[in-house]
């Protein structure tokens, strides 16, 4: 199929110009290890039964570093689309045959298979320190992140495409992503704070995401909570896909 | 045969205070293996018609059939026939990324139009031959130079070997060597290929070299269409300057006789100079100097001075397209630059 062909087309093109400069992969991973490093100690001082039972302070913390790898990872992809906008690639793309759709399918996969990578990396250093957790629940981890990263970077790239200014752009992802962020209980568990905050934090769908990594990461697979994540993250990815795909595939950008 | 046939081609922006009209009805023709010059300054409609013609923009009414394929029907279609080189000033550059190497951008580019990797390696090899890009295939985008940065995406926008390519400011910001050097590769592109070329530019002698015909756009309409040379007719005619031997004398028997010639528009004569406005003044020349020297009047010199595109520019649109402003802040019309003060070349 033609859609598929120029995905992978679109992915070859931009993974050839990761692997030309992995430091960014790195830097990527830098932040995250250093919470794990720095901030999870700290974590072992609470008492087991708030981080969600199991004794294990890593089995609550690894996965919400996840999250936060996959936030930031994915939501400031669209910074790569603005400078593609600049340089005319964007337009030289849109005027060949190529499908539209793949010309954001093909980046979103490239960002897909980096956070696959970066989170392995991630959860091996965990395991350095400490983190015992099932295989299963790893890879279940992995395929939740990717729903996250499928749809942050679809609506990153759109929204880069749309503002085209990266003095707009890092404000504008900055005011969404934080408050998402500190919603989801990625670094404390939620519980521990007032019941207003647990209130508002029910509208941030990272935390329904979060909770079921947590789940699987302590071996309950079938759950309430799990499918509630598991909902919640096909729902984000659908949704987000469709609202980049409008843009990308619009007559006018 | 029509290669482009758009009628009454228009496009408007709504934005919340106001509608623009940045094109407001263009009819245009071009025909099979024509070299077209597309000018007009910046406000008049040249990048949104470009734009509306290669797919990139939905026209708000009209229609057009751009290489034998309905613009809105079937733009898909009008995509694989067409290559279209991007300006590289501006907001946006010209289509290639500063961290590719040169055969990669020429290999993806293939790719996109679904042809073959061996097939494509050829074709790449081929045009770095044509483009003077050989030699230079394993470097990154941004080692280049401009001009071999814009030969490289010219070759972008010819890989699939198009019949109709589109190129917007070929040569706006190079250098004079490598901008005639491009013209040269341009009047190839169709005197080697066939291909027909539409081109917008600013620069009128760039107009006037390669073009066969220009179009003139001017308040989203366009104001008038022909070879340069109609154009330049059309205006005012040429200015043949003559030197008379004899004093007062001579120039008073040479205005006469000259006045009397039906070719003549119009003389003035001062300080022993005859200025005369004639039609087609290379085929008028030989029979006015006959009758000068008929009447034994001797000349000093002669000058035949042709009006500039830029001269038909000015009549036709008030402005001179060299001193249409850059940058975006002006729109049609802040350019009222008094006509006098830049007649001159």
């Amino acid at each position: 199929m033609n859609f598929i062909r120029d995905t992978l087309l679109v992915f070859r093109r931009q993974e050839r110009l990761a692997l030309r400069q992995p430091a960014w992969v790195i830097i990527g991973l830098t932040q995250p290890i250093l919470y794990l490093a720095l901030f999870g100690p700290l974590l072992k001082g609470l008492p087991g039964a708030s981080l969600g039972g199991g004794g294990n302070a890593y089995r609550f913390f690894v996965p919400g570093l996840l999250i936060q790898l996959a936030l930031f990872g994915s939501t400031f992809v669209g910074f790569a689309i603005i400078s593609d906008w600049r340089s005319g690639v964007i337009e030289r793309f849109r005027v060949t045959p190529v499908s539209r759709l793949a010309i954001m399918a093909g980046r979103v996969l490239r960002d897909v298979v980096t956070l696959v990578v970066q989170a392995a990396v991630l959860v091996l250093v965990g395991v350095a320190f400490g983190l015992r957790a099932p295989l299963p629940a790893v890879l279940i981890g992995f395929v939740f992140i990717m729903f996250v990263a499928i749809g942050l970077a679809s609506v990153s790239y759109a929204t880069g495409l749309v503002v085209k200014s990266e003095d707009a752009f890092a404000p504008l992802i900055n005011t969404v992503v934080v408050p998402l962020l500190l919603l989801s209980g990625i670094f404390l568990p939620l519980t521990l704070g007032p019941g207003w905050l647990q209130g508002i934090a029910r509208v941030s769908p990272f935390r329904y995401i979060i909770d079921a990594m947590r789940e699987a990461y302590l071996g309950h697979y079938f759950n309430t909570i799990m499918v509630e994540g598991i909902a919640v993250a096909v729902g984000l990815a659908v949704v987000c896909l469709w609202l980049g795909s409008r843009v990308f595939v619009q007559e006018n950008a | 045969m029509a290669i482009i046939e758009a009628r009454g081609l228009a496009r408007t922006f709504k934005s919340r205070k106001r509608t623009v009209e940045a094109v407001r009805g263009v009819d245009l023709t071009v025909h099979d293996g024509e070299i077209v010059g597309f000018l007009g300054p910046n406000g008049a409609g040249k990048t949104t018609t470009l734009r509306m013609l290669t797919t990139l923009l939905r026209p708000t009414a009209g229609t057009a059939t751009v290489a034998g394929a309905d613009l809105l029907a079937n733009p898909l279609d009008v995509r694989k026939k067409i290559g279209y080189v991007p300006q590289a000033i501006g907001e946006t550059m010209g289509g290639t990324d500063p961290s590719c190497l040169v055969i990669e951008e020429l290999l993806d580019q293939a790719a996109l139009y679904r042809i073959g990797a061996a097939e494509a390696r050829q074709r790449a090899e081929l045009l770095a031959g044509q483009l003077e890009l050989t030699g230079l295939e394993q470097r990154l985008v941004k080692t280049l130079s401009g001009g071999q940065r814009r030969r490289l995406e010219i070759a972008l926008g010819l890989v699939h070997r198009p019949p109709l390519v589109f190129l917007d400011e070929p040569t706006t910001g190079l250098d004079p060597q490598s901008r005639s050097n491009l013209w040269e590769h341009i009047s190839s592109l169709r005197s080697d290929l066939g291909t027909t070329v539409f081109l917008t530019t600013h620069y009128l002698e760039e107009a006037d070299v390669l073009c066969d015909r220009v179009f003139i756009i001017d308040h989203g309409v366009i104001a008038a269409e022909g070879t340069p040379d109609q154009l330049k007719r059309r205006i005012s005619g040429d200015v043949v300057t003559l030197r008379v031997a004899g004093g007062d004398h001579g120039t008073d028997v040479a205005r006469k006789l000259l006045a009397d010639q039906a070719v003549v528009r119009e003389v003035s004569a001062a300080d022993g100079t005859l200025k005369l406005t004639v039609e087609r003044g290379e085929q008028a020349l030989p029979a006015l100097l006959r009758v000068l020297d008929a009447a034994d009047v001797t000349l000093e010199s002669i000058n035949l001075s042709r009006p500039t595109l830029d001269d038909v520019f000015l009549t036709l649109t008030g402005r001179s397209l060299r001193d249409a402003p850059v940058n975006h802040a002006a729109g049609p019309g802040a350019s009222g630059v008094p006509a006098d003060a830049t007649a001159k070349e």
